[in-house]
């Protein structure tokens, strides 16, 4: 008598169970994506996500943005270190090094793989997914906002002052300035002290190293070198053209950054990325001819392909199963060529495939006004296959590498100090970030 | 002899005070331990082995001629900015405990900008102060970089005092209001009867007498510009430290290490010798200033 009743106590318990179970196993697997991008761009994500949430019942993406890229690396360091960490976050391009040391997150070979996608790792441009890869090739992971610098030109401006051809190197840029400012031009053309296109692209495209170690691929050793390469004789010429007023500062805290000092045509020419074509086109008055070009460089330079800017996409570790399997039908989704299409025509990112190219060219997307222009970008990539030069950068400490950089470029334009011991000591800095990175992670190896 | 109340029981106070205890505790004395174990390790930022590295964080701090830069901008920040947003207070609030028509309304409108987040107040003034754009380049018609904040750093330390004064004006107006009000009036008109004007009345009387709120408004201005999180918002959103390091106070160094360098034990060497400053700081306030302030 106990007996039977304890049994259907225990089949009820059971049915019970069984039942609660029943909706809980088609409710979807949700998952979350944390990115750096706001404003348009971030509300483009959302829109991937719910293209991505509408297309299967079977997971559920939740799209959080962090604000910035900075703070997508700091929130996603804090969530891991708390072990609340998301399931995608989108890393930038100077935080690649952190990740890969970190041992915080699964390859991306090893995540398809898994979870029994295959995927032609070929596909990806060998310029963008090198800088994402390890110095083996194998890619860990999932490039995904790419971008590259251009130089936009105002070619209204240019008609104007009788500047017939694109420019193609720093003395033709030279040239066309001087003619815009006899036009009567103000700010022929406006620079600020980034250090990407200054730089990182200028390196690259000159091939010229910007640190040792095949630019910190080989080794943590790695030593910043920019003091002692081209990156000087280019400091000097941007510093000449200063004095005849031909390059003009333009930042925040004049008044005006370099890129609303080209689209309120106040400057006829800037570098800049790809990825604010659509905003350029978008906000020059209409009638305003105007485009973009690859990167200057100086006369007689055999050009390099330049290197991709942007983020990437990676997994992190220490989640549930299931969530991988929404996190790799996701990353897969995103890769398909119709959405590699939407995602760079809405936002001005370049596709980082090349069928996801080849079918956009197929379609006619370059040849029509508003996006022509945006192939500069890949033609600017693909140019020669990647060497150490042009792969990528790896260092240790790069967000601050960056702004020693940016700072000694500030104390260079702004205030007149001596190109030479400024850029050294900016690399001496630099490279005291680089030991004690070193340190910190001392013992561990790049594979 | 005196009435007291006195708890019976030990355990009853002990859990009256609790939750206050567990809040010190949780977001104290708990990060300050965090940032003691940082201080003197090496650890990578997702975690891993700690390396106990000793006092090599902070020999590299020591050794670094920039920190010293930002230990001084950051003594020029807190005292002028300090100083300069009582002083302003001050008046402001001698003004309007006149009660002289229309008083209401200035008191709400000083109020106002205490309101404003940091970094808010500090983008309004970019665009306010920029010497190309906006009001300020008005000034640079007159003559080319009479004012430049993007070039001169002595400029851009103005800048970031400036607005640091403009925003808390407002709340050393409310404290010392509030204590103006408590000086007794009679005390006032009888000094008026005597013959002796508001400014007369303001320096010999209500000053004095107000020693107590100025001292406790110095202490917390002066924390407020070494540390406060605004100090920080005010600069990243205007100066971001520069031009070439000119406002690069140690909180907003601190930050910056820390955060985008990813630079955890750098960063946390450097809050402790803040905090340790700053004790230092309170200390001769309290040592030589708190002497010749009465409270009764």
């Amino acid at each position: 008598m106990k007996h039977s009743a304890l049994r259907a106590a225990l089949a009820g318990l059971f049915a019970a169970t069984t039942l609660a179970a029943a909706p809980a196993f088609a409710e979807k697997t949700k998952f979350e994506f944390w990115h750096g991008l706001s404003g348009d761009l971030g509300e483009r994500v959302q829109e991937a996500c719910k293209k991505f949430n509408d297309s299967q019942a079977d997971f559920e993406i939740l799209c959080t943005s962090q604000g910035g890229y900075d703070t997508t690396l700091q929130n996603t360091i804090a969530a891991y270190r708390a072990k609340k960490q998301p399931a995608i976050a989108q890393i930038y391009d100077a935080g690649t090094l952190d990740m890969m040391l970190s041992k915080a997150f699964v390859p991306a070979k090893k995540l398809m793989a898994d979870n029994g996608y295959k995927i032609d790792w070929d596909n990806y441009f060998p310029g963008i997914a090198n800088y994402y890869a390890t110095a083996g090739g194998e890619l860990l992971s999932f490039p995904f906002n790419s971008s590259t610098a251009v130089i936009y030109y105002n070619m209204s401006a240019f008609e104007k002052a009788g500047v017939t051809a694109k420019p193609e190197t720093w003395e033709d840029v030279a040239e066309a300035a001087k003619k815009l400012k006899a036009a009567g031009y103000e700010c022929p053309m406006a620079f600020s002290f980034d250090p990407w296109p200054l730089m990182e692209q200028f390196s690259a495209i000159h091939d010229q190293p910007i640190a040792t170690e095949a630019n910190g691929y080989k080794g943590l050793n790695a030593e910043l070198t920019v003091n002692k390469t081209k990156f000087i004789d280019e400091l000097k010429f941007f510093k000449k053209m200063q004095d005849e007023k031909l390059f003009v500062v333009k930042t925040k805290q004049l008044g005006m950054d370099t890129v609303p000092a080209f689209t309120s045509q106040t400057c006829q020419i800037t570098m800049s990325s790809i990825a604010d074509h659509g905003t350029v086109g978008k906000t020059l008055p209409e009638g305003v001819k105007w485009d973009v070009g690859m990167l200057p460089v100086f006369k007689g330079t055999e050009r390099k392909k330049s290197l991709v800017g942007g983020a990437s996409l990676w997994v992190l570790a220490g989640r549930p199963e299931a969530e991988y399997k929404g996190a790799a039908a996701f990353l897969n989704f995103i890769a398909q060529p119709d959405m590699v299409q939407w995602w760079s025509t809405v936002t001005g990112y370049i596709p980082v495939t090349k069928t996801g190219f080849e079918a956009m060219k197929k379609n006619g997307f370059y040849d029509k006004a508003p996006y022509k222009g945006r192939e500069i970008a890949i033609e600017s990539l693909t140019l020669t296959q990647p060497s150490e030069n042009t792969r990528g950068i790896r260092l240790g400490n790069f967000t601050q590498i960056r702004k020693e950089i940016s700072t000694a470029l500030e104390a260079i334009y702004m205030q007149n100090a001596d190109i030479q011991s400024t850029i050294d000591q900016a690399v001496e800095r630099s490279n005291q970030g680089l030991r004690r990175f070193e340190k910190t992670y001392a013992g561990e190896k790049l594979n | 002899m005196e009435k007291r109340s006195v708890f019976k029981s030990t355990w009853l106070p002990i859990v009256f005070a609790l939750p206050q205890l567990t809040l010190i505790l949780l977001f104290f004395y708990w990060p300050v331990a965090a940032v003691m174990n940082w201080a003197f390790t090496l650890e990578p930022p997702f975690g891993g082995a700690a390396e106990f590295v000793g006092l090599d964080n902070f020999r590299e701090v020591f050794h670094d001629p920039f920190y010293w830069n930002s230990v001084l901008v950051s003594i020029i920040f807190a005292v002028c900015g300090a100083l300069s947003a009582i002083f302003i207070g001050l008046v402001l609030a001698l003004a309007v405990d006149r009660q002289l028509p229309g008083s209401g309304f200035f008191r709400f409108l000083y109020i106002l900008p205490f309101a404003v987040a940091g970094p808010a107040g500090g983008i309004a003034f970019r665009f306010i102060l920029s010497p190309e754009r906006g009001l300020a380049a008005i000034l640079n018609s007159i003559e080319p970089d009479l004012w430049n904040p993007a070039k001169y750093g002595s400029h851009a330390l103005a800048f970031v005092i400036m607005i640091f004064i403009w925003k808390w004006a407002g709340y050393t107006f409310i404290f010392l209001l509030a204590g103006l009000q408590s000086v007794p009036r009679a005390l006032i008109e009888a000094a008026a009867m005597d013959g002796s004007g508001p400014i007369r009345r303001a320096i010999d009387i209500q000053v004095p007498l107000l020693a107590p709120t100025l001292f406790f408004l110095l202490v917390t201005m002066m924390t407020e510009g070494f540390v406060g999180s605004d100090t920080f918002g005010m600069v990243h959103a205007t100066t971001a430290g520069g031009p070439n390091r000119a406002t690069e106070v140690m909180v907003y160094r601190i930050v910056d290490e820390a955060f985008h360098g990813l630079n955890y034990s750098g960063a946390s060497a450097q809050s402790i010798v803040l905090i340790g400053l700053i004790m230092v700081f309170t200390f001769i306030q309290f040592r030589f200033i708190e002497r010749r302030v009465h409270y009764k």
